[in-house]
């Protein structure tokens, strides 16, 4: 039962291991100390090092950590500098997207000014780090999914704070910066909106999504269940597929009548990570720029079913003449 | 090594039972109160509705005859209940000073040499909320039904009511940081969420703007509603759910908020309330402005003010629907008395 275990079971411990060279400033930007940690070796390698942190690196940490440290001061603020406080709202806690009366303007610093100052410098911080792992993959002689998976999520995150804003003429529809205001935000838009669930391309993002835990569960399980007939091998089991291999793929013709292979399981896996947020973006892009709700857009393509009607007839009180005088300004 | 792994699992078993705290215990009531499948439930916990039961029991109440001199002609000064017997006027006064000044007594609102006297000034804001009482008993039958409300409805033995609110006095102070917006704060205003805690000045006053934020068509055509507005939209009706103790489903279809061919009939009456508060806020509290002393207006200088919580208290319907007003007939003028006192409002 050795290797039924939440942790790895096996460290094997050598030479620390620098990795290959490629040319002489390369080697120069790796860190030189190298340590081993027994307890991350539980869960992946225990080596730690070398880091490559080159200009990219420390460009992009520079304006990813002065971001950080521009939403902490106006936290910290918010609660009167108090430290307790601060912990314990932490979570309510938030840098807010400018009022929608300054538009695309730029806002007095504490009414949203502070709020865009830091979506530029964490999306430059980002796109730093988009082209670190593009060269540091190019370097490695790597092809660069790494870097393509990354930009479909960038391309979320510009859609949501960038793009979307832009087309809506109005910074006020970015997202905070905040633990719950963020999710009462993403609240907030689907109400706004009619329902987000039924806009298609946040059905297909839900998809991939789902999609993507159920393909790495399968994964994962079926590498792990043949791991003690060296199951792991898998990029050797390409070519020479092995009893590990075999049985893995016969235990999914048995159960479901097909298998992906050993290389066909990664690429499965990368486009459904990929495609969550590049459909989940495309649907926030139609959102309020082509369509504005999209429940109403539902029963218009016959996607919303009816209900009968069990409460009788439910109509807008506002349409009739009110039984008792009603301060005037509801309805504008 | 062993000793390190049970100390790790010791401790990580005493976080998850700290975290397991901030949970309601199991067993829930749930109900389903609308077509199978459309998530239409309400969620109740037992325990909760057994305290709420407490606190929601009815008041001693003495019941008068009508029958007898008027007090408008017995006595002096008799403005609003001058029809009442004097019977019936004595156990209202005493009733009321139970309700809103049980420790004060009499004192409270009247001069003791002389009561005619409208020298202190909640003598005359609570003639005010007599004739607001009327108001609504009359007037707003479509929220109120014929449960009615009394003076007790609200204050349940304070001087204030437990619920009240005053506009939020914006807090900049002309530094470059620690704008919280109106929002991202854990009070109660918000149901504890970091929603705006504090719009109640936009919806609950005349002359406000309607809730609707929603887009009215399937593609864009002019409605601008903005995500901030949204947002207000939604810390009043978390305030609104907090405050009945019900989930957004007791009124709304939550796959279309804004649909009323969906939405339950209770829709319909918290939009009467709504319409209810803009009246009784603004004409009946505001317009105490200059009868009220500054130590108990708000800080913006301005009464305080009531939302929905004021009458209802944690419950759907306020006292648990128990109507007061059958010993009280003179709070509901121009209208019938419920039968007895456990009446069920409907139609």
């Amino acid at each position: 039962m050795e290797y039924q275990n939440l942790f790895t079971q096996t460290q094997v411990t050598g030479p620390a291991s620098r990795g290959v060279p490629i040319n002489a400033y390369d080697m120069r930007e790796r860190t030189h100390s190298i340590g081993f940690s027994h307890l991350m070796g539980r869960l992946g390698n225990a080596q730690i090092g070398p880091v490559y942190l080159g200009r990219l690196g420390v460009a992009s940490l520079i304006f990813g950590m002065t971001a950080f440290f521009i939403i902490g001061m106006n936290m910290l603020a918010q609660v009167g500098w108090n430290p307790l406080q601060f912990v314990r709202k932490l979570f309510w806690l938030s840098l807010d997207a400018p009022a929608p009366k300054y538009g695309l303007t730029f806002p007095p610093m504490n009414e949203g000014g502070w709020w865009l100052i830091v979506g530029l410098f964490s999306t430059i911080s980002i796109m730093l780090w988009w082209l670190r792992t593009f060269r540091r993959a190019q370097a490695l002689g790597m092809g660069t999914h790494v870097p393509w998976a990354f930009a479909s999520a960038i391309w979320l995150f510009l859609v949501l704070g960038l793009i979307r804003p832009v087309l809506m003429g109005s910074w006020s529809e970015g997202v905070p910066f905040g633990i719950f205001s963020h999710l009462d935000w993403t609240a907030a838009l689907s109400i706004r909106y009619g329902n987000l669930f039924y806009n298609p391309f946040h059905m297909l993002s839900i998809v991939f999504l789902y999609g993507s835990v159920l393909l790495f569960a399968m994964h994962g399980a079926t590498i792990l269940a043949v791991s003690r007939f060296g199951g792991e091998r898998e990029i050797e089991q390409i070519v020479d597929r092995g009893t590990a291999s075999e049985r893995a793929a016969l235990f999914w013709r048995w159960t479901m009548g097909f298998n992906a292979t050993m290389e066909s399981i990664h690429r499965w896996a990368w486009w459904f990570a990929v495609l969550t947020p590049l459909t989940g973006g495309i649907g926030i892009l139609l959102t309020g720029t082509v369509v504005d709700n999209w429940y109403l857009w539902g029963v218009k393509h016959n996607m919303a079913p009816t209900y009968p009607a069990i409460y009788g007839t439910v109509s807008d009180p506002a349409l009739k003449a009110p039984s008792a005088p009603v301060a005037t300004g509801e309805k504008k | 090594m062993k000793n390190v792994r049970q100390k790790i699992a010791i401790a990580f078993s005493v976080l998850a039972i700290v975290l397991l705290t901030a949970c309601e215990r199991p067993p829930v009531e749930s109900k389903q109160t609308g077509y199978r499948g459309t998530g239409m439930d309400q969620i109740n916990n037992p325990r909760t509705q057994e305290k709420l039961a407490k606190i929601n029991e009815m008041p001693a109440s003495t019941p008068a005859s009508p029958d007898g001199p008027k007090a408008g002609a017995v006595y002096q000064n008799v403005k609003v209940l001058g029809n009442l017997s004097t019977a019936q006027f004595g156990a209202f006064m005493v009733s009321m000073t139970s309700w809103v000044a049980p420790k004060e007594g009499c004192a409270y609102c009247h001069n003791v040499q002389n009561f005619a006297d409208d020298s202190v000034y909640t003598k005359t804001v609570a003639r005010r909320m007599i004739q607001m009482n009327q108001q609504i008993n009359s007037n707003w039958n479509d929220h109120v039904k014929v449960t009615g409300v009394t003076c007790y409805t609200c204050h349940r033995g304070n001087n204030i009511p437990q619920n009240v609110w005053f506009n939020p006095v914006e807090k900049q102070g002309g530094g470059m940081l620690g704008n919280k917006n109106g929002q991202n704060d854990p009070l109660v205003g918000s149901a504890y969420a970091s929603l705006p805690n504090n719009s109640f000045g936009s919806y609950f006053l005349a002359n406000s703007s309607a809730a609707r934020v929603i887009g009215d068509t399937a593609l864009p055509t002019g409605h601008k509603a903005t995500l901030q507005s949204t947002e207000n939209v939604y810390g009043v009706m978390s305030h609104m759910s907090h405050s009945l103790g019900v989930n957004c489903t007791y009124c709304h279809n939550s796959r279309a908020f804004s649909s009323w061919e969906q939405s339950t009939p209770q829709r319909v009456q918290a939009w009467y309330g709504i319409q209810m508060l803009k009246d009784l806020n603004t004409n009946y509290m505001d317009s105490l402005a200059s009868t009220f002393p500054d130590n108990r207006k708000g800080p913006g200088g301005d009464v305080a003010k009531a939302n929905c919580a004021t009458c209802h208290q944690g419950v759907n319907k306020p006292l648990l629907g128990q109507s007061m007003l059958k010993d009280y007939p003179y709070l509901a003028p121009n209208r019938d008395m419920p039968k007895d006192s456990t009446h069920i409002a409907a139609k």
